[in-house]
């Protein structure tokens, strides 16, 4: 080993650190909760009785998941300003993207979710005198988020993991945040394993969490 | 919407050079499906290898691979990449480092490969193990009441069984596996990726471009999971469930 | 039936097994002397199945000692799979091997267990095939049997180790009714052959026809162990005698 290392300069660059782990965050967190929203909507069209709706929802949930991230992530920030005619920062083309993107996972956990609840429950809604909608918000979207909150879960570790992508249109997230870093101080490796550090601190804390929820799920079967 | 088409942007040549971009992106299209491919063959080894670790009945082989698969599964594949490209030869004895960072041929390449199989490989372990685990016990008791050794069992017993349980699942990630290659681009590995950057930047027709590269990634995709239908059907066990479900 | 009293195929000394805390087996002693038959009987989750998979070392026990044919099953240094080649053991159910067909199940364990040539493992299987009654499904797969033939198949698996003794775990409880007596009809032809066995079964008809003596199973402990004239003329204990009732008045 000839690398010597200074892991000193890692105090001195905190902050900075920070202000591109808060982004990352922050895109984490708003494509979850747009995605989720998004893909529940998404797989009631899935699930509809009006043929062209489930067909153009499942077409749009079957391109996103089959082409690249990476590929995603460069066509939205091509096109956006394409269309809206001004340019977008790479930060909030990347919010854009992840939420549209994340949609199509979270509906397919979503959908499988809302066949997890029962027929009976379906038909014990409709004995009620609810309506559609009623009947979705009161009975069914409910069990089926709870069915499937440890799978919406695991799906943010990955959408967390993922945002690491927005490397590739130079959005400030924690990794960008580490290399400038790494660069302003002469020290690219030890920011390259620090960075590496605290993304795995944090999935593999979430996703401990994520199995202890489940165990609880299990058990109350 | 202002833009200003042009297909035949593809036959022509790229700025200061003299091939077309129809080249570039055939290039890339190799290096997509030779990283996926060799990291494939290498995730499915590896990946077989640690999901039996992960079942076996020693605490300290399930400990290991259990630590494997944590490890590769909780870092985000993109800085996997930095760390294999820039720390690793930083790690190895000094001449070695050298050697890599100055001479070794072909090192993207190899360095993506290597850090994609090593990732995939953590996913193909788990769901191996799950396909073992899913299996009744009694097999495994089977196996051994015969007089077969604890490997012999997972060789002869466990394995064709599970194997053939977790194809669906592993065709997707399979078909992930060419989807996660597109990340080599950030160490510069010449794929489908990297080369719609260049053309993009190089010719200014961006949607061509990507419409392009998307339809070779579908292909990829496609043809992924084609393999693995055909593989799912040619290894079908007469009279089980999927047997009887694809025979009416 | 020769009964040759003291040579012991399967003794059991004082075997006790936990599940962590809790306590399946207790002090657990008997013998099965060579040709003799064993029927086990008690309610579900009496220990039975787990004391007979003591018997090829499927299950390990912390206290006291098992011997097979002078080998003692507990021992460290006991190579069990080569014991176990030569214990046949028939599941409740089946364990059959899904991907092979039914010749490549009865010839695995003779190829790579007893070295056999590929050649002479099929004539056996074809042979043991034969005897229950199933020569024509040998190209086929487990799936496209009856439960009550995949389990003659599993019995002629174990036949072709040449086994010293067989071991049976419940062989007909995962059957329909209809399909109970061809499996039962097997055995009792190979119990009247002079085969060692120890049958795990609720069976008492089966008991009644063939066993020498039946062992009655009671919350990990042997309760009874009596010849058969014993048991069923007058059980000793309560728990036996209320057991009885249950199954025999269907």
């Amino acid at each position: 080993m000839h690398g010597d290392f200074d892991f000193s300069v890692l105090v001195d660059s905190l902050p900075f650190l920070w202000t591109g782990l808060q982004f990352t965050l922050k895109l984490t967190a708003v494509a979850m909760l747009g995605g989720i929203a998004l893909g529940t909507l998404l797989a009631l069209a899935r699930l509809s009785p009006i043929a062209p709706l489930a067909r153009a929802a499942s077409w749009y949930v079957n391109i996103m998941r089959s082409i690249p991230l990476v590929m995603v992530i460069l066509w939205f920030f091509l096109v956006i300003p394409l269309i809206t005619g001004k340019p977008m920062g790479a930060e909030n083309s990347a919010l854009v993207t992840f939420t549209l993107f994340e949609a199509a996972f979270y509906c397919e956990i979503m959908r499988a979710g809302i066949q997890s609840v029962s027929r009976g429950q379906v038909a014990a809604g409709y004995a009620m005198g609810f309506t559609y909608g009623q009947n979705m918000r009161l009975v069914i979207l409910p069990q089926a988020f709870r069915n499937m909150l440890p799978v919406l879960l695991t799906q943010t570790i990955v959408l967390f993991q993922d945002t690491s992508l927005v490397y590739a249109i130079g959005a400030k997230d924690l990794l960008k945040a580490a290399e400038v870093a790494g660069k302003n101080y002469n020290r690219p490796v030890e920011m390259v394993i620090f960075a590496a550090l605290i993304y795995f601190v944090m999935c593999y804390s979430l996703s401990f969490v994520v199995k202890r929820l489940q165990q609880r799920f299990a058990f109350k079967r | 919407m202002n833009y200003h088409w042009n297909w035949g942007i593809f036959l022509e040549q790229v700025k200061g050079g003299d091939e077309t971009y129809l080249n570039w992106l055939l290039t890339g299209f190799g290096w997509t499906v030779a990283v996926s491919l060799s990291a494939w063959v290498m995730a499915l080894a590896l990946g077989i290898l640690l999901g039996v670790l992960r079942t076996v009945p020693s605490r300290a082989l399930v400990a290991a691979a259990t630590a494997w698969v944590e490890l590769f599964r909780n870092i985000p594949l993109l800085v996997q990449m930095f760390l294999w490209f820039f720390v690793m030869p930083e790690l190895l004895p000094a001449d070695w480092g050298l050697w890599v960072k100055q001479e070794m041929p072909a090192k993207e390449f190899f360095t993506a490969t290597i850090c994609l199989g090593l990732f995939t490989s953590s996913r193909v372990a788990e769901q191996v193990r799950a396909g073992i685990q899913a299996l009744p016990g009694g097999q495994l008791m089977a196996g051994l009441a015969m007089g077969l050794t604890l490997p012999q069992t997972y060789r002869h017993v466990l394995l064709p069984t599970a194997l053939r349980m977790v194809v669906p699942p592993l065709t997707s990630e399979f078909m992930n596996v060419f989807k996660n290659s597109s990340v080599a681009f950030a160490i510069g590995v010449m794929e489908l990726t990297f080369q719609a950057k260049q053309m993009q930047e190089d010719s200014e027709q961006g949607i061509e471009t990507f419409l392009a590269v998307t339809l070779l990634y579908f292909i990829c995709a496609f043809s992924a999971n084609r393999v693995m239908a055909v593989i799912e059907r040619r290894t079908r066990i007469p009279g089980t469930a999927a047997d009887v479900a694809a025979q009416s | 039936m020769n009964q040759v009293p003291n040579s012991a195929m399967i003794e059991m000394r004082n075997v006790s097994k936990w599940y962590g805390q809790f306590q399946v087996l207790t002090d657990c002693s008997t013998r099965v002397s060579k040709g003799e038959v064993i029927v086990v009987c008690g309610p579900s989750g009496s220990g039975k199945s787990t004391l007979i998979k003591c018997v090829n070392g499927l299950e390990v026990f912390q206290q006291g000692e098992v011997i097979v044919d002078g080998t003692s099953v507990g021992d460290p240094k006991t190579d069990l799979p080569r014991l176990r080649a030569h214990v046949g053991m028939v599941f409740q159910h089946f364990e059959l091997f899904p991907h092979m067909t039914i010749t490549d199940n009865l010839t695995i364990g003779q190829i790579k267990v007893l070295r056999r040539s590929k050649e002479e493992a099929q004539e056996k299987a074809a042979r043991l095939l034969d005897r229950v009654g199933l020569k024509q499904q040998a190209h086929k797969h487990p799936g496209q049997l009856s439960g009550g033939q995949q389990q003659r198949v599993a019995i002629a698996r174990a036949l072709c180790m040449d086994p010293i003794c067989m071991l049976f775990d419940e062989p007909t409880s995962a059957l329909d009714p209809e399909m109970i007596n061809e499996v039962l009809d097997v055995m009792v032809e190979l119990a009247k052959e002079g085969m060692t066995m120890m049958c795990v079964s609720h069976e008492m008809g089966f008991a009644r026809k063939v066993a020498h003596r039946v062992i009655f199973m009671d919350q990990g402990r042997i309760i009874e162990d009596a010849t058969r004239d014993e048991f069923f003329g007058t059980p000793r204990s309560e728990r036996a005698q209320l057991f009885l009732s249950k199954i025999l008045s269907h």
